[in-house]
């Protein structure tokens, strides 16, 4: 669980080199589509990994993540829009498509809709605060959807991505790499955090709250931060995304974007590292497969999660952990299974 | 007579039409250590939780060293130096015993906004986690094993070291004895009469015996009203008492 993080960190080095090959390995096969859809996959990674900082370890069942994924999406956007001197967004900020100012811009929008709705949906729990989010970012999405000076209902489109540097972010390899990158450094910093002080406080809040309360802790302000870090990792996601789709659109803020998300987490195995970024994998495979096959693909899709749900507790991550003979935490794993199970559930 | 440590004055708490904390007034010296007795129902558990701050009170005054408390967070009251066990122990099933004390330790060391360094691998935490699980006699040996698979008795000692984690003035134990073996009920006793004369100690426990053995003093709760306070002779003798309580109890 925690007694290798060294061998943990060279198996994730060894992951993320074997991953960064893969548009060379798509040239080779002749299918350069595979790379977009890599990008989108990486980039779905990031937010539901977000997503699980809140929602597997910290309990907090936010049904509103896509918000800050749609907040970031349109924060490129809408500086790309106000590119042209002499039209700043506001009449005061400047438009830009630098990805060096674009991503933090993105980052911040994200951290602070996530403060304002954090801030007033935390004071519930359970099903109330299920819904708020719920309503919350349902209420961005009419937002958006309602900006006609940003394209309404149709969305917004970036015709040429970012510039970051002498890369060009135009091609496909180069787009993947770039998220790729984000993502090994989203999921290291996530990685840490969920190790800390603070992350220790965010697994007991999750654990029993009482616990937390009566060591002295006042749980409010650590979900909120959590939150507001959960919130900005879903803009990150949603910056790239709006680069690597070039549109932007309300859609990426509907409830079922939400929802998605929350898939992903579970069906990769909530509260592990990588099961976020497989969840992703899945879902975008899936999603593409069964669009190919029928138009009706959701219909099919729905019931394969309850089967994937009901049958691998702690999701596809589980599949992948070896059971080790002792339940018990320090008990030897298989190094994969490190990555994935750094979390033990009862069943 | 000491400025009490802990003063409840005038307390009350309705539940609908039942009154579970009627106009209870209830002092703990500083390393006292003060039993609260009384039948299933009597208010006990209610008491403790407007004492810790988890349930407000409709009316009343509660002062920690002479400091209203009422209005404070139960996790600020945690740094006023008050800690508490619970009657059903709440712990983190997922999480070790260590991990369970740690989480206690670093909250009297200050805030928890620290993002960078591995909690589990802090010195500053584990030692004295450590030596807070030495001190309650959880053998080193179960100290890295879930909570969620120990035994009752261990979960109670658990709650012991992470409340004694805060180093509070004032411990509030409900019921800690509950459940427990007849051999862990007697390391319990020795565990708070090794502490009693450093900590106040409110004290809910039905084990006679442990109460006779230890409290200082002993109050009696019947329907949330306190009926007698007084030593254990005192007690024993009160005729309020015998007929409320005690008959019943000793005639089994
Ligand atoms: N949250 C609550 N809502 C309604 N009634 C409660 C609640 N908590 C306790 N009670 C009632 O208050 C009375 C006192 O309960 P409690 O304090 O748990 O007693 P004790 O700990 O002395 O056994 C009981 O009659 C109990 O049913
Ligand atoms: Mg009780």
């Amino acid at each position: 669980m925690r007694e290798h993080p060294a061998r943990e960190r060279a198996a994730l080095l060894l992951l993320l080199a074997a991953a960064a090959l893969l548009p060379f390995l798509a040239t080779a096969l002749g299918s350069p589509a595979t790379v977009p859809l890599a990008s989108r996959i990486v980039i779905y990674g990031i937010a539901a990994a977000s997503l699980n900082l809140i929602l597997g370890h910290g309990g907090l069942v936010s049904f509103g993540h896509a918000a800050f994924y749609g907040l970031g999406g349109y924060t490129v956007g809408i500086l790309y829009a106000h590119l042209a001197p002499g039209d700043p967004f506001l009449g005061l900020i400047p438009g830009s498509n630098q990805l060096a100012v674009t991503l933090p811009a993105a980052l911040l929008v994200g951290g602070l809709g996530a403060a304002a709705i954090g801030a007033l949906s935390l004071r519930t729990s359970g099903v109330q605060f299920i819904m708020i989010t719920l309503a919350f970012a349902q209420m961005l999405y009419f937002l958006f959807a309602s900006l006609s000076a940003y394209g309404g209902d149709d969305g917004l489109s970036v015709r040429r991505p970012n510039l970051l540097g002498p890369l060009n972010l135009r091609d496909p390899a180069t787009m993947y790499w770039v998220a790729l990158g984000a993502l090994a450094l989203w999921l290291a910093f996530q990685r840490r955090l969920v190790r800390s002080r603070f992350g220790r406080v965010l697994e007991g809040i999750r654990q029993n709250e009482a616990r937390v309360v009566a060591s002295g802790i006042r749980p409010y302000p650590y979900k909120l931060a959590a939150f507001v870090i959960a919130g900005m990792g879903a803009a990150l996601a949603g910056a790239l995304m709006v680069n690597a789709m070039r549109f932007v659109s309300p859609d990426m803020l509907h409830w079922t974007k939400s929802g998605e998300l929350m898939v992903m987490v579970i069906l990769g195995g909530i509260g592990t590292l990588l099961g976020p970024v497989l969840g992703a994998l899945a879902l975008v495979v899936l999603e593409t497969g069964l669009t190919a096959l029928t138009e009706n693909w959701q219909v099919v899709l729905g019931p394969i999660l309850v089967v994937v749900v009901l049958f691998s507790q702690g999701g596809l991550a589980a599949l992948f952990r070896r059971r080790p003979a002792s339940d018990a935490p320090g008990a030897a794993g298989g190094r994969l299974p490190r990555l994935l199970s750094w979390r033990r559930r009862h069943g | 007579m000491a400025e009490p440590l802990l003063a409840v004055r005038g307390l009350v708490k309705r539940f609908g039409g039942l009154l579970a904390t009627d106009h209870l007034d209830l002092a703990v010296l500083p390393g006292e250590l003060h039993a609260l007795i009384g039948p299933n129902g009597a208010g006990k558990s209610t008491a403790i939780a407007q004492i810790t701050g988890t349930l407000r009170p409709d009316a009343g005054s509660i002062r920690l060293a002479g400091e209203e408390i009422v209005p404070l967070h139960a996790a600020a009251r945690v740094h006023r130096g008050m800690a508490r066990t619970f009657q059903i122990t709440q712990l983190l099933g997922d999480d070790t015993a260590r991990d369970n004390v740690a989480l206690a330790v670093q909250a009297r060391l200050g805030h928890s906004f620290r993002f960078w360094r591995d909690a589990r691998r802090d010195p500053a935490l584990a030692a004295p986690a450590e030596a807070l699980l030495d001190q309650v006699g959880l053998p080193e040996s179960r100290r890295a094993l879930p909570v969620a698979d120990l035994s009752h008795g261990e979960r109670k000692q658990i709650e012991l070291a992470a409340a004694l984690a805060a180093a509070p003035r004032l411990l509030l134990l409900d019921e800690p004895m509950a459940g427990l073996g007849a051999a862990e009920s007697l390391r319990m006793t020795e565990t708070l009469r090794g502490l009693k004369g450093r900590i106040g100690m409110l004290l809910v426990e039905h084990d006679m015996e442990a109460v006779f053995a230890l409290a200082d003093r002993i109050s009696v709760l019947v329907y949330g009203r306190c009926i007698a306070t007084g030593t254990a002779d005192e007690i024993r003798r009160d005729p309020a008492v015998i007929a409320a309580y005690l008959s019943d109890e000793e005639g089994v």
